[in-house]
């Protein structure tokens, strides 16, 4: 660096870095969002182009080609490089389309029960009193129900389908947002500006959506992140028992289940959808504890 | 502390009833459930015979009443499937969920505890990452296909344990570890952030200061007032981990409560599947009521709020 004569600063040195421009830097300086949000970004890929990158229809058996081994196995062939399953459908085709169905259910899922449990939440958080008892009785009941059970129940009564799983889902994972959204509203409401509104006149619908609701938006991402991979988790697990998404649909549990009866020599009929899971399911985590690290750093665990 | 105990207990109380009522009207969802008991093939003279044997003619009120003053006596009608009372089908199997439910916590415990103290006391070493690691993984590892994997390698490829059955020892080794493993990154995390904050804290600084030892200082000083919250996370963790049997008796054909359960789901079995559900469900409701209690007595500022 050469000697500099102290002139006046120019512009460039005096500009700070904007919120925007830190934020962009510690999303990108963060391994956990990057690795995380990468795979992620592939999955999506994959469900939305399904049906331009899948090489088969995911339905079509083809009883001669059955049980063809992945492409990295002595009778693997590129014709299926993932190889078929026990009815002859390519194996590649249905682990695309069944990125659709666990993406769709955890988004569906997350978002049903982020609504009751933000709508609980922020009530109980705001108003107390009554309002804060009643919903922490909720809370405690919903959370002393086992959800497994609950959900294979629920669904062994009204029958296995998407909508059906969904349904269950959202009505039973709203636990942790209503706890979390409580607590951080608790916490804004003695806030100056929650004051400063009320003193304004402004009405209980303003405040909640203008000054409370922005405000506990961070937290609120972390725990949709959480439920979501909790969706997607439980759906395998309902569809692996055989109680959740139905044949020939080809969810990533479903077709664990499917494989199961082979797994003595096609062990690969379970390790494919089971590390597609493991996959999602890993970089949703990552998302979220990143998420969490960037925006609520105090929370950092 | 009275006044305390006595509020917990009167709200486990009136959850342990609305949970019942929930527990009671699934039975509901199906519309009539003298039709879904008596099956696709029944005909009117069946369905009938089936609502008068379960006292589904009486009101609604009356069946719940009956229902839940029997559960508290322990006596939960004839199981549909196995045609015997559902309390001795439930006392029959609980040994084994129970017996799954302690190995799998204590091989948690025995993991996640070391795991987290040396995470914590050399944060950000090599240790510290090996130890997030295996909580990431752990956390996206769906454990029935965790479970399958484990059969795959340990059963068939290096023939050393059973794949299935409950009959010895060795049936319980990858049962214990796949649910163990789930409930480990959840008690690593706490140990190692609670640790941490201890740490840091001005006491330990005087200990240090005072010239004791580093064992003594992590052993006698920061490891006690750390490990108060893994303690009641371990109560609500148990509750959860049978839930999680559920899943995991049911890949290795472990015949627990969880199995049984899966099993009467899936025969339409109503009583059986109302008992186990509301059992577990009490039984999480008396684990989370005694870990207030303790951490209460542990930690005195909670009895005042």
């Amino acid at each position: 660096m050469s000697i500099m004569t102290p002139t006046a600063p120019t512009a460039e040195v005096i500009l700070a870095p904007t919120p925007g421009q830190i934020l962009r830097r510690r999303i990108f300086g963060h391994r956990g969002i990057v690795i995380g949000g990468g795979i992620f970004f592939v999955i999506v890929l994959m469900a939305l182009f399904a049906p331009l990158i899948a090489p088969y229809d995911p339905y079509h058996q083809d009883l001669i080609a059955r049980m063809a081994p992945p492409v990295w196995q002595d009778r693997g062939t590129w014709e299926h490089i993932l190889g078929t399953d026990q009815v002859g459908r390519d194996y590649l085709s249905r682990l695309i389309y069944g990125a659709r169905i666990s993406l769709l259910i955890g988004i569906m899922a997350a978002l049903i029960s982020g609504i009751i449990g933000t709508v609980m939440g922020v009530a109980a958080g705001y108003f107390g009193g009554k309002v804060d008892l009643v919903v922490t009785f909720l809370i405690t009941c919903r959370l002393s129900l086992p959800v497994i059970l609950v959900s294979l129940a629920v669904v062994a009564i009204v029958g296995g389908s998407l909508e059906m799983v969904i349904l269950v889902l959202g009505l039973l994972l709203w636990d942790r947002y209503a706890v979390v959204m409580r607590s951080s509203t608790q916490q804004i409401r003695s806030l100056d500006y929650v004051a400063a509104a009320q003193a304004a006149g402004c009405s209980t619908w303003y405040i909640l959506a203008r000054e409370i609701l922005p405000n506990v938006m961070n937290q609120l991402i972390v725990v949709a992140t959480l439920e979501f991979a909790h969706a997607v988790l439980l759906e395998a697990a309902l569809s692996f028992l055989g109680l959740g998404v139905q044949p020939p649909l080809p969810s990533w549990g479903l077709m664990i289940s499917e494989g199961r009866n082979y797994i003595l020599f096609d062990p690969w009929l379970i390790a494919i959808p089971g590390s597609a899971l493991f996959l999602l399911l890993l970089a949703v985590n990552l998302l979220g504890d990143g998420v969490r690290d960037v925006t609520v750093p105090e929370n950092r665990a | 502390m009275l006044v305390y105990t006595a509020k917990r207990l009167l709200l486990a109380i009136l959850v342990s009833l609305t949970v019942s009522a929930l527990v009671f009207s699934l039975l509901y969802l199906s519309g009539d459930p003298a039709t879904a008991l008596a099956g696709e093939r029944a005909n009117e003279a069946d369905i009938q015979a089936i609502k008068a044997a379960y006292g589904f003619d009486q009101p609604v009120y009356v069946q719940y009443f009956k229902w839940l003053g029997g559960a508290v006596q322990g006596e939960f009608g004839q199981s549909v499937y196995f045609r015997m009372p559902v309390i001795d089908l439930i006392v029959e199997r609980l040994p084994v969920t129970m017996m799954l439910g302690v190995s799998a916590m204590i091989f948690a415990l025995v993991l996640a505890i070391p795991l987290g103290v040396l995470a914590a006391m050399y944060q950000n070493s090599l240790i510290d990452r090996a130890a997030l690691l295996l909580a990431v993984v752990g956390q996206a590892m769906p454990s029935f296909w965790f479970a399958l994997m484990l059969i795959v390698v340990f059963a068939y490829w290096v023939p050393i344990l059973p794949a299935s059955g409950s009959d010895s020892w060795e049936h319980f080794v990858l049962p214990t570890i796949v649910l163990g493993y789930y409930a480990t990154p959840a008690f690593m995390r706490l140990t190692r952030t609670g640790l941490l904050d201890v740490l840091s804290s001005d006491y330990v600084r005087t200990a240090r200061a005072k010239g004791l030892s580093p064992a003594m200082v992590l052993f006698k000083h920061a490891l006690r007032n750390a490990i108060i919250p893994v303690v009641s996370l371990a109560a609500v963790q148990f509750g959860f981990m049978l839930t999680g049997s559920i899943i995991i008796e049911t890949v290795f054909a472990l015949h627990g409560a969880g199995f049984l359960a899966w099993e009467s789901i899936s025969r339409s079995d109503f009583p059986t599947v109302q008992a186990v559900l509301l059992l577990f469900s009490w039984f999480y409701i008396i684990l989370t009521f005694l870990a207030d209690l303790l951490n209460a007595w542990l930690n005195p500022r909670i009895r005042v709020a």
